[in-house]
């Protein structure tokens, strides 16, 4: 076998050594970036606890709504790590760093070793540990078998409760009710994406699930999930009762740090990296969900876009770049509801609000401006100026000119200029 | 039926069985040039309006204001029923017509009882017809016996009818319109012809057409719409015209241009009038520094005036209005006896009147000072002869109270009831404020109105509904003698009646004989015979009087129901046919005891309150071309509105920055008498040091545009005609914290709005609105304003909060039915697309995204349906860049449109799209 280059194998033993833990988004698009700039440079291991190759789990939704199949998702298959010269490890997670030896071993007991490590473990869901949160039929929202697990479940079952009204919490109760079944989200704030969107978004945004057939439970503490063989019921602070078959925990995901807390990296919230996504440890580099860059976590994929570049340029031995955040932008991926969020749409005393409402027809926008830039923004119902917003927000642009017109988008002020 | 009509109208009128609407003539309501109107009454109840082919004095032609008369003849606002006042809770109500003209009639019995005829007084209008002013006229000085009948026209042309008197011994306009089309000089003074005369003013520029030749000078002190065609325009100083035309008169005595035989022979007092003239105004550059002229434009004039025999000097307000108004009437007068350019076609003086009967109110006599058919009050033999005529029980026998000085004794509490008929004088009277203390204090306020909620009518006792234009019937006479027929051609709405049955019932009730008409053709006839009445030598040794109607006494109904226009006198030739007069003093016959004109000393006064340190501006004030009077009637057409939307403050641009004041900006004026809020305009064509601000505005109409509030009453001691030209004020900057506008199906209370102006859409109301509040929650604020409690109401709103900029609609059924706008600075967008969207029957998705924003939104490309979502990328953006830019991958598309560059999620619809257009491109190829 020989190389894309058509160097012989064994030229093979002189590269050094990378070893990716973590076959999801971030690792792959890491490894995708480093083979850009540096096609050769390394003897590339992934290591993945998932028995697939690489799927955009952000795509996990419209396969639980029938949207899309599980094939349609698929990143990089098993014939592209063949064709890349990858060795792939799927199924068989890494339980052990030897950082002074340099050797990483998986659960299955294979042991390589490493030049240098890119930690990708991503994260977990956070399954409140009320009683019951063990019983069959209490699952989570990260993966394909989980979607699998949802999927069996609307074909034998009636109730589904998902815990948590957040963008996935949303996702999941969307796909379920396409799937048929009766669905109540249960949130612990008085408004659904808090993390996105601001009030009166939020009590649009409900309104509109609503008439879709969702129902909601705001401001609801879940104290107990009830069963014997498989869930029954979830049970709430108030005493109330609602029928459960299946509860899907959304309340959200904790960064996957175990491995490198038992690798005694430095961590706090998550692994610390620096600018060029380096950890402590000079020889192990972080991307993704699991790692804190200057106090942020991250769970959306721009800026782990990002990440993976500058990571990716790094490994490949060219240090020209570092991360700098920037805003974020979600939208729901719910068909038929329009919504758009991006930076700080919460302002804060020393922030400014344009706001449009039209309730009628159902549209919502509201601009946040600090010293005549955008800093963030929450559209409903009309989102097609989110992306400029978002461009605005990003360049940091001086948009005082456009002030009277910014709220009106981009057509239109590009008319008025 | 005939074969040229329209196929639909024949069905029509065919299946309705009934005719098709025939016009009908009557006479324009608006200013004194009195145009025939063809009004037709359409079967939907809808008025067309034209101009009347046979009227000589439009022939056909309308100005603006006469072509709205179809706007404003609807009966919103209309009083309806007659109204009392409830002395308990101080509100009106509604009362009986027996009710209300028992209480008319007993309040004025009981204050005449107790305090004497001089305790009551009726203030009636130019507005009214021949016939109503006739019998107010009868019953207050024949019956009553008292003199207080005085008439919004004492604003207007008093001083004019004063300087006649002085100069001719009778109130004689010489010239007619035909005059100014046969004169080569027209010299336009204190007149903004082009806006306040429309159709004489086009006349006049229509034979500047086909006569080059002819010249126009303007003396204004304002550069206005009139010197657009002028050749020449002295912007003279306000006040100033006596030492203009005492220049004048000194000029062509010096030059030669007497006209000896006609000054020996026709006039008296040429030297007084000189000597006067050479001691104010011998010395042209004098007369050039008191008036702030150019000399040489001063002498231009001179040389003008002296070269052209057939001079015609048109003037208006702006020689009236004065404390020197007669003055300034003789003044101009002078010159023309001097040179003896009076009496013949196409020369003379011309009063050219403001309003539509200014001139049938003289003739009854419908003035403090005057009796009726041209009497005078202060002649024995006169009183005696109109007591005898109507055998009437009293006849007043001194002079009653002019406006002003009546509304001051109504104040003083020596006049005790007020009759207010078809006028509005706590807007129009000069120290408007004193009026409504006046009005406050008076123990009887009786008002006549079309109108039922007026600044006036709100302090009335009791309100009487009268007929308006195209209900009443009746005659007017227009500044060339020239009386035509007001025909009615609408129902009489509600239970309104004509004045003079109003006036009639009253006197009736009151105990006087004499008042049994039953048709306004019935007073006509007794007002005609009173004009013939001991006139002339054949009666005696009585002085002939030229107003005489002796060709138009005995008319049947249907002659005077189709009485043609006719100017005055009007006699019989010896074959019987009717004689109307054209000219008058064409055999220089005076009507002077000695049958001579007179000339006038006048030595020149400056207005009475000068400006000062305090007061440094001169306040000047008007018309507008598109408004009438208190906007009663214009207020109600969207059409005129357009025009000048709102009241303003023109003044010159140095003087702005001087008084710290900004165009677009509002301001306050004040004067030792009152104050009023209008925003600065320039461009009106003011010179320095002075002001000026339009009359129409009242309360209904704006919360602090009353200009009547401001003006000094200060009155010309021969005339008692007020200085509406000349106050003293002074001009400050309004500060407020913002600036915003409604537009509105419904009526809005301004509630706790600051500044406020009311003007009329199509079908809905405009308010300009300004705040010195600080807003704090815009919606709640609005919402409040506009009374909308309903939480479902379809209301879609825009808010800066920061920058305090709000806007916000209401729809109802998808139609508009209200929206506001607010700003800090007046930056407000556009009325006109907002207001074009009442409209429609329903907004499309466009308007009401455009409506936030008060512009059109124009439909961008169309960028097809979303691919990319997390990029808002169309699928017609990506086939357009795929084709264009040749694009083969999907990471291709991405770097050239981010599409497929976030969450991935659009990538499989991008490479169907990229296989699709790429085998299109190879198919076409």
């Amino acid at each position: 076998m020989t190389s894309a280059t058509g160097h012989p194998k064994s030229a093979k033993l002189a590269k050094p050594s990378l070893v990716v833990i973590g076959n999801g988004m971030a690792g792959m698009r890491t490894v995708e970036e480093l083979q850009k700039m540096a096609p050769d440079l390394y003897d590339i291991t992934v290591f993945g606890a998932e028995p697939y190759g690489n799927y955009n789990r952000i795509l996990l939704s419209p396969v639980l709504a029938g949207d899309k199949g599980v094939e349609d998702i698929m990143l990089h298959t098993r014939e592209w790590y063949q064709q890349n010269s990858i060795t792939l490890h799927a199924g068989d997670p890494v339980e052990h760093i030897d950082r002074r030896r340099r050797i990483v071993r998986s659960r299955a007991g294979v042991e390589v070793k490493y030049d240098r490590l890119l930690l990708a473990t991503g994260s977990t869901p956070f399954i409140i540990p009320v009683p019951g949160h063990q019983l069959p039929g209490v699952i989570a929202f990260r993966d394909i078998q989980d979607v699998e697990t949802m999927l069996a479940a609307a074909r034998d079952h009636r109730h589904a409760v998902i815990i948590g009204g957040g963008l996935l919490g949303l996702e999941a109760a969307n796909g379920l009710l396409r799937q048929g079944m009766d669905v109540t989200v249960v949130h612990v704030t008085d408004s659904l994406m808090n993390q996105q969107l601001d009030k009166p978004a939020s009590a649009l945004l409900k309104k509109a699930l609503e008439l879709k057939g969702f129902r909601f439970m705001l401001e609801a503490h879940t104290t107990e999930i009830l069963g014997a063989e498989r869930v029954t019921a979830v049970r709430f602070k108030d005493g109330t009762e609602i029928p459960a078959d299946l509860v899907v925990m959304a309340a959200g995901v904790r960064p996957n740090i175990a491995l490198a807390k038992k690798s005694h990296l430095h961590c706090e919230r998550a692994i610390v990296v620096d600018d060029t996504m380096q950890t402590y440890d000079p020889r192990i580099y972080a991307v993704g969900e699991c790692v804190q860059h200057r106090d942020a976590t991250f769970g959306l994929v721009a800026p782990i876009w990002d990440q993976a570049r500058v990571c990716g340029a790094h490994l490949a031995g060219a240090g020209h770049r570092r991360y700098v955040q920037q805003a974020t932008a979600t939208k729901l991926k719910v068909t038929g509801v329009d919504l758009y969020s991006a930076g700080d749409f919460i302002g804060g005393e020393d922030t400014e609000d344009l706001v449009l409402r039209d309730p009628r027809k159902g549209i919502y926008k509201r601009l946040v401006l600090k010293d005549n830039q955008i800093v963030g923004a929450v559209l409903y119902g009309d989102v097609k100026d989110g992306p400029w917003y978002f461009d605005l927000i990003q360049h940091k642009t001086d948009v005082s000119s456009l002030r009277n017109h910014l709220l009106f988008g981009q057509a239109l002020c590009v008319q008025a200029a | 039926m005939n074969l040229s009509q329209p196929p639909q109208s024949v069905v029509q009128s065919a299946f309705n069985g009934a005719p098709d609407p025939q016009p009908v003539s009557t006479t324009c309501p608006y200013c004194g040039v009195g145009c025939g109107v063809a009004a037709t009454l359409l079967a939907d109840g809808k008025v067309t309006i034209a101009g009347d082919q046979n009227h000589p004095a439009n022939k056909g032609r309308l100005c603006v204001k006469g072509s709205a008369l179809d706007e404003t003849v609807d009966l919103n606002g209309r009083l309806l029923y007659p109204q009392i006042r409830d002395a308990v809770s101080n509100t009106m109500a509604r009362a009986s017509w027996d009710q209300a003209l028992d209480k008319v009639a007993q309040g004025f019995n009981d204050i005449i009882a107790r305090h004497g005829p001089n305790a009551v007084a009726f203030y009636v209008s130019g507005q009214l017809l021949t016939e109503d002013y006739y019998i107010a006229n009868k019953l207050m000085k024949g019956y009553i016996g008292s003199a207080n009948i005085d008439t919004n026209s004492r604003l207007c042309m008093s001083s004019a009818v004063a300087g006649h008197k002085r100069a001719f011994g009778e109130d004689l306009v010489p010239v007619c319109y035909e005059d100014l089309e046969l004169a080569d000089l027209v010299v336009l003074v204190g007149s903004n012809t082009a806006w306040c005369h429309p159709i004489l003013f086009q006349r006049i520029t229509t034979i500047k057409e086909t006569r080059p030749d002819v010249k126009i000078v303007v003396i204004d002190p304002r550069r206005t719409a009139t010197c657009e065609s002028a050749d020449l325009h002295l912007p003279v100083k306000q006040g100033t015209d006596v030492w203009l035309f005492n220049g004048l008169l000194h000029y062509l005595s010096q030059n030669g241009l007497t006209d000896s035989g006609f000054v020996d022979n026709h006039t008296n007092g040429v030297s007084g009038a000189l000597s006067a003239a050479e001691a104010s105004s011998a010395e042209l550059m004098t007369v050039a520094k008191i008036c702030k002229i150019d000399p040489n434009d001063l002498l231009t004039f001179y040389h003008l005036f002296a070269s052209t025999k057939k001079v015609i000097t048109a003037f208006s307000q702006g020689v009236n209005q004065s404390s020197a108004g007669t003055d300034k009437v003789n003044s101009i007068i002078n010159c023309h006896l001097i040179s003896g350019r009076i009496g013949q076609p196409g020369m003379g003086p011309f009063s050219i009147t403001g309003q539509p009967n200014a001139m049938g109110g003289r003739e009854v006599g419908g003035l403090a000072n005057m009796l009726a058919a041209h009497m005078e009050l202060d002649n024995p033999t006169h009183r005696q002869t109109v007591r005898t005529f109507w055998d009437s029980p009293a006849i007043a026998d001194k002079p009653g109270l002019k406006a002003v000085d009546l509304f001051q004794a109504i104040e003083q509490g020596t006049v005790k009831a007020i009759w207010i008929i078809a006028t509005n004088p706590l807007v129009s009277l000069p120290d408007a404020n004193q009026v409504q203390r006046a009005l406050l204090a008076c123990e009887l306020v009786v008002a006549s109105d079309i109108i039922e909620k007026t600044d006036t009518n709100a302090f009335a006792h009791v309100l009487l509904p009268a007929l308006g234009w195209g209900e009443k019937d009746g005659t007017v006479t227009n500044s060339e003698r020239c009386i035509s027929r007001q025909r009615g051609f609408l129902p009489v709405p509600g239970e309104a009646r004509p004045d003079w049955q109003a006036l009639c019932d009253v006197a009736q009730r009151m105990g006087f004989d004499g008042f049994g008409f039953n048709s306004a053709h019935e007073i006509f006839d007794e007002h005609a015979r009173l004009s013939t009445f001991c006139n002339g030598a054949a009666e005696g040794d009585f002085t002939p009087r030229v107003f005489n109607l002796a060709g138009l006494v005995g008319m049947d109904s249907l002659q005077y129901n189709g009485l043609s226009p006719i100017q005055w006198p009007v006699l019989r030739d010896a074959s019987g046919e009717l004689r109307s007069t054209q000219r008058l003093l064409t055999d220089n016959r005076y009507s002077h005891p000695d049958g001579k004109a007179r000339f006038i000393a006048t030595p020149p006064r400056a207005p009475v309150h000068a400006t000062d340190e305090d007061f440094p501006l001169a306040l000047n004030t008007g018309r507008v071309r598109d408004q009438w009077h208190t906007m009663t009637r214009t207020g109600k057409s969207a059409k005129l509105a357009d025009h000048v939307p709102e009241a303003f403050i023109d003044m010159h641009p140095q003087d702005a920055l001087l008084y710290g004041v900004r165009e677009g900006s509002l301001a306050r004026v004040s004067s030792k008498w009152g104050a009023m809020v209008a925003r600065v305009q320039h461009g009106g064509g003011i010179g320095r040091g002075s002001l000026f601000v339009p009359i129409h505005w009242s309360n209904q109409s704006a919360s602090d545009a009353r200009i009547g509030a401001v003006v000094n009453p200060v009155v010309d001691p021969v005339s008692g005609e007020p200085e509406f030209k000349h106050t003293p004020v002074r001009v400050e900057d309004f500060p407020v914290a913002w600036h915003g506008f409604v537009l509105s199906r419904e009526e809005v209370a301004m509630a706790g709005v600051t500044h406020w102006t009311r003007i009329q859409g199509r079908t809905f109301a405009r308010y300009e609105l300004a705040g010195r509040n600080i807003i704090a929650d815009h919606n709640k604020w609005v919402r409040e304003l506009l009374n909308l409690d309903d939480p479902d109401a379809d209301w879609l709103e825009y808010a800066d909060k920061t920058a305090g900029v709000y806007r916000a609609a209401h729809l109802i059924n998808d139609q508009i039915e209200t929206c506001v706008f607010i700003s800090p600075r007046p930056d407000l967008p556009s009325r006109a697309w907002l207001a074009s969207l009442f409209a429609k029957d329903q907004l499309e998705d466009a308007d009401r995204v455009g409506l936030l924003i008060g512009q059109p939104i124009e439909k961008g490309a169309d960028a097809g349906p979303t691919v990319c979502s997390c990029f808002g990328v169309g699928r017609n953006t990506i086939c357009n860049a795929i084709r264009e830019q040749g694009l083969t991958t999907v990471v291709q598309v991405t770097s050239c449109l981010k599409a497929g560059g976030n969450c991935g999620s659009c990538v499989p619809e991008i490479k169907k799209l990229l296989a699709t257009t790429l085998v299109e491109e190879a198919a076409t190829q």
